[in-house]
């Protein structure tokens, strides 16, 4: 079988996976799934841009995924006019000084001579530049923070189309891989994981800690949408209308018809970025990224600058990470800070880019939307099995609660048992490079 | 006596927790740093190998407990932790057995290693949840205190008192004999040299003799070991969650890293760093200061430079500094 | 040095007949110069012999064609050549590091083809590597305790003898291997190939990389070892001393026996010394 025959069988079978979701379960949890399977897909093309391109060890995702939520909220979420004539000034004030202080620590580092007394000034640099941004920044935090807490407490959003806030999250992201990169890239790949994970650890404590900026663990709410509200649809006459022609009660209709809507919008967000990374893969860049990767220190020998090719194509992977999480961010509608689990944003869609097949974009595409069906599927296969384990157990027994309760774990351990299984079988994946 | 004052209050918050939890942290990044010695791969799995030594441990404890056997004021679980580090001797060997000895063969990138162990991470995890839920557990019986802040306080005088827990006194002693015992091994045993030698040069060490599958095997055993000692210890000061477990992997990274991978002294200084800067950096300083300082210079705040929830954050400052100014780490690890 | 005639340290292994092994003793002079038989003329057999070696690393092209090296019971035999004449892998091959499409490996009467080079060492070969030959985090105490992993008997009396020949290690047993000066560490490193008993020692270049005088000391305690009896077979950049100390000398080019003969028979040898020793 030649490989575009194989690949086009492949993609068939995971989308005749999603139609028979759609027909045994219900088209709603289909059109759910897939498209948490379009964002899934974007995700595992930034993770490959970085890993299949460049052999660089991002277990920081998540992080970059949150950021991207984070955009949503801060593009297109109601500005909190209050808050901001209270505290808003402050807190930028503070922010500008944090940033200033920073530099001024760099810069110092930069034009002073090594010894000791470059590092005493560094530390004497920071450590007053630190407590002068909190002395600026708290109060106006408090301020904010006081402000009807149970419904905003925070400053807000610039109240802009969420559509805007897809490319705003792109560039947080890549802000954020900048400031990473400088630091870690050219350390061994352990470190950058080490560094990545840490990363990401403190972008969501950031998030859950920093009412003013996020709201915190209280999450925010009513995000607004790209697509029509279902209740405006089953309002609308021609709808309800169309609906029926098709058998539909409007309920249902609607559902389908925003889930739909939905899936168009990011079929297009994940076309544009596919063939962008087709383009980068095949272009000289990307064939330089490769050589870099099989042979570094061949490359550098060439004159390669390896460390500022891997951080171009860090910053491009965790980019596109980014406007995947703010997609998402989107799709929920809210952004919810203690949501985002290491184990879920980043290792899946490692898993998702090694069973797709390293290097491959085709491959990340289709580990994206397969191992996302089976995240969703394995639960309620899982509740099955379980089900079964636990039918000849005595009702109320301790056993078969315990059995039941735990169905929702087997799925951590299918997708170790699955990863380890296409690592050791199948290194190269299902579509190799 | 204002002094006195704020030593004990300084004791009291800041000392004795960040002693018993630099030596739960060194424990960890023992094994973190022992399994990279030999290995040669940052162990990913490492924080549920901990979490599932644990698991087991406080299963046998409710044995224990159910057949009516107690230690008195020590906790049970001590008398579980060989039934503990014995299931999770087995998990790792297995482990080892089934899945990373296939890639050891094949000399493979220590890379592909590591994204191995992200999958055996995933199995630890979900093997633990599975069996114990991914709740909290508290599985501390026994006295709660050698002597409280009370006691303290009327014996001497002071306005502030220094309170010990069992569990604190426990981590400490423990890890001392631990550490001992360890480096006793490795100094003075013949299989103990092997693997250090096994660790300093891999090649020579097979040119003298030295089978490699079975320094990988004690490894194992060790890396076990301490993993379910440094859990349960951990499990005992604070409580017993998966996730938890799992979060402690960057801190053990960080103290495996400052102290200097492969380097198992660096991973016991790089324990106690971590947990020092922690546990200063996020504690409320404003009781201390106010002994010490005069009243017209009293703080108004807290004097908290981060708010716990941060204490990530600082693990991984002191990491990047060090990644920064001595890639090697405090110990002069390996840099390979 | 307390290296006597019989009573050596390597005592009832290899030849005891030290005054075979003198350098510069001219009585078995063999013909040098392209296709004399490269085997030794003596008429013992050869204590380790590679012959008609062919191969290379892995897959890769062959390095070696049809290459032979033997040493003879209580000689010094030295492999020289120019660069990338395939030295260190004839060296190597003779330990078995590299997979030979064509010849044998016999040690003392036995085919050891198959062996792996663990196997080998059990057998009696030490062989010092070229670089990372030693456990520089471990003290020189442990180096030695390492080299002798396979022996199960008592070390202590191998270890006075290696302190015996190697004196300042005994000064510096407590020290970390990786401190020395790197004169030291090459004696750490043939201390822990001996600590095995071996019947035959190779050497890998074991002066890259010192000073002169380093060198020369290195030689003149490799001359003591070869005096105790052991059979010593090196690979060494220093053509022109190397030659001077060996009872036997092959030059590789190539990968092939270009010339071989006696150490000074070779040096004498104007082709020898026109194509390589540079004049």
């Amino acid at each position: 079988m030649s490989q575009g025959l194989r690949n086009a069988a492949l993609f068939a079978g995971v989308g005749l996976l999603i139609v028979l979701t759609g027909f045994v379960q219900s088209w709603n949890t289909a059109l759910v799934i897939l498209n948490m399977g379009l964002v899934s897909a974007i995700m595992a093309i930034g993770v490959n841009l970085q890993w299949g391109f460049a052999g660089l060890f991002n277990v920081g995702v998540m992080g970059f995924v949150a950021l991207g939520g984070l955009a949503a909220v801060l593009v297109a979420a109601d500005p909190v006019p209050e808050a901001w004539s209270a505290g808003g000034a402050r807190v930028m004030a503070g922010l500008v000084l944090g940033a200033l202080t920073i530099a001024a620590a760099a810069l110092f580092w930069a034009r002073m001579a090594p010894g000791r007394a470059r590092a005493l000034g560094l530390v004497a640099i920071l450590l007053v530049g630190f407590f002068a941004f909190r002395a600026v920044l708290d109060p106006g935090v408090a301020v904010i923070e006081a402000i009807d807490p149970a419904a905003t407490g925070y400053l807000g959003g610039l109240g802009l189309p969420i559509l805007l806030s897809w490319p705003a999250g792109g560039l947080l992201a890549a802000g954020a891989a900048w400031v990473i990169g400088k630091t870690a890239l050219g350390l061994r790949s352990d470190y950058l994981a080490i560094a990545t994970l840490g990363i990401a650890e403190i972008i969501i404590a950031v998030m859950k800690n920093e009412d003013w900026l996020s709201r915190g663990v209280k999450n925010v709410i009513g995000l607004p949408r790209p697509v029509p509200y279902e209740v405006d649809l089953q309002r609308s006459e021609t709808f309800v209308a169309r609906a029926a022609e098709f058998g539909l009660d409007p309920m249902t209709a609607s559902g389908l018809w925003v889930k739909a809507a939905y899936g168009l919008l990011f079929a297009a967000v994940l076309l544009a970025i596919f063939v962008l990374a087709q383009l980068a893969l095949h272009s000289p860049w990307g064939r330089m990224m490769r050589a870099i990767r099989d042979n570094e220190t061949a490359a550098e020998a060439m004159g390669k600058n390896v460390t500022r090719r891997h951080l171009q194509v860090f910053i491009l992977g965790s980019a596109i990470c980014g406007i995947g999480g703010a997609m998402m961010t989107t799709l929920d509608g809210q952004l919810t800070p203690s949501s985002y689990q290491p184990l879920r944003f980043t290792f899946l869609v490692w898993v998702m880019v090694i069973v797709g097949g390293s290097g491959s974009n085709l491959g990340a595409v289709l580990g994206g939307f397969l191992i996302w069906f089976l995240w969703v599927q394995v639960e309620p296969m899982g509740q099955l099995l379980m089900s079964t384990l636990a039918s000849g157990l005595p009702e109320g027994s301790d056993l078969r609660a315990h059995l039941l309760d735990s169905a929702a774990h087997v799925r951590l351990l299918t997708m170790g048992v699955i990863l380890l299984l296409v690592l050791r079988f199948s290194p190269r994946g299902l579509i190799p490079e | 006596m204002d002094f006195l004052n704020a030593l004990v209050a300084l004791l009291n918050f800041v000392v004795v927790p960040a002693t018993a939890y630099g030596a739960q942290l060194a424990l960890g990044a023992l094994g973190v740093t022992l399994v990279y010695g030999i290995l040669r791969f940052s162990n990913f799995a490492h924080g549920d190998t901990m979490a599932f030594g644990t698991m087991a441990t406080i299963l046998f404890t409710w044995g224990l407990q159910a057949a009516g056997i107690s230690l008195g004021p020590v906790p049970t679980a001590l008398l579980a932790l060989p039934a503990g580090i014995a299931a999770a001797a087995l998990l790792v060997l297995g482990t080892d057995r089934a899945v990373y000895r296939f890639y050891r063969r094949r000399k493979a990138n220590p890379v592909i290693l590591v994204i191995v162990s992200m999958g055996v991470m995933f199995i630890y995890n979900g093997l633990v949840r599975l069996v114990i839920g991914p709740g909290d557990r508290n599985f501390d019986d026994g006295a709660r205190f050698i002597f409280t802040v009370r006691d303290f306080r009327e014996a001497t005088g002071l306005d502030e008192g220094v309170g010990l827990r069992t569990s604190q006194a426990i981590t400490v002693i423990t890890a001392v004999i631990v550490v001992a015992v360890l480096f006793w091994f490795l100094n003075h045993t013949r299989t103990g040299k092997s693997m250090r030698a096994f660790s300093d040069n891999e090649d020579l060490a097979l040119l003298s003799g030295i089978n490699p599958e079975r320094v990988v095997m004690v490894t194992w055993l060790i890396v076990a070991a301490l993993a379910t000692v440094a859990g349960v210890l951990y499990g005992l000061d604070k409580s017993f969650r998966p996730l938890t477990y799992f979060q402690l992997l960057l801190p053990i990274f960080a103290a495996a890293i400052v102290g200097g991978l492969g380097s198992p002294l660096g991973a016991i200084a790089g324990g106690f760093v971590i947990a020092f800067s922690e546990v200063t950096i996020t504690y409320a300083w404003k009781k201390v200061l106010e002994y010490l300082l005069p009243q017209s210079l009293e703080p108004s705040g807290l004097v908290q430079l981060l708010s716990t929830d941060y204490k990530f954050a600082v693990s991984f400052m002191i990491l990047v500094v060090v990644l920064l100014f001595r890639p090697t780490g405090l110990f002069r690890g390996k840099s390979v | 040095m307390s290296a006597g005639n019989g009573t050596g340290p390597y005592g009832g292994r290899g030849n005891n007949d030290a005054s075979i092994v003198k350098p510069g003793s001219g009585s078995s002079t063999v013909a040098a110069g392209p296709g004399g038989d490269p085997r030794p003329a003596r008429g013992t057999r050869p204590f380790l012999e590679g012959r008609g070696m062919t191969g290379g690393y892995g897959r890769g092209p062959d390095i070696l064609h049809d290459c032979t090296i033997a040493v003879n019971p209580g000689e010094i035999a030295v492999i020289v050549g120019p660069n990338g004449a395939g030295k260190s892998t004839a060296m190597k091959a003779i330990f078995g590091m590299l997979d030979l499409r064509a010849g044998t490996v016999v040690l003392d009467g036995t085919d050891i083809t198959a062996l792996s080079p663990q196997d080998r060492v059990a057998r009696g070969m030490g062989f010092v590597p070229q670089t990372g030959n030693i456990f520089t985090t471990m003290t020189v105490e442990e180096n030695l305790e390492m080299g002798a992993f396979i022996r199960r008997d008592d070390i202590a009396p191998t270890m006075e003898q290696v302190y015996d020949l190697f004196p300042i290690l005994r000064d510096k047993r407590r020290q970390q291997a990786g401190e020395l000066s790197g004169g030291q560490r090459q004696q750490v490193a043939v201390g822990r190939a001996l600590m095995t008993r071996p019947k035959v020692l190779m050497l890998d270049e074991p002066t890259a990389g010192v000073s002169p005088i380093v060198m020369d000391e290195l030689f003149d305690r490799i001359i003591e070892v070869a005096r105790t009896g052991l059979p010593v077979l090196m690979v060494e950049q220093n053509a022109r001393q190397a030659l001077e100390i060996a009872d036997r000398g092959y030059v590789l080019v190539q990968g092939a026996n270009a010339h071989t003969g006696t150490g000074p028979g070779l040096l004498a040898d104007a082709e020898v010394r026109r194509s390589f020793l540079g004049g």
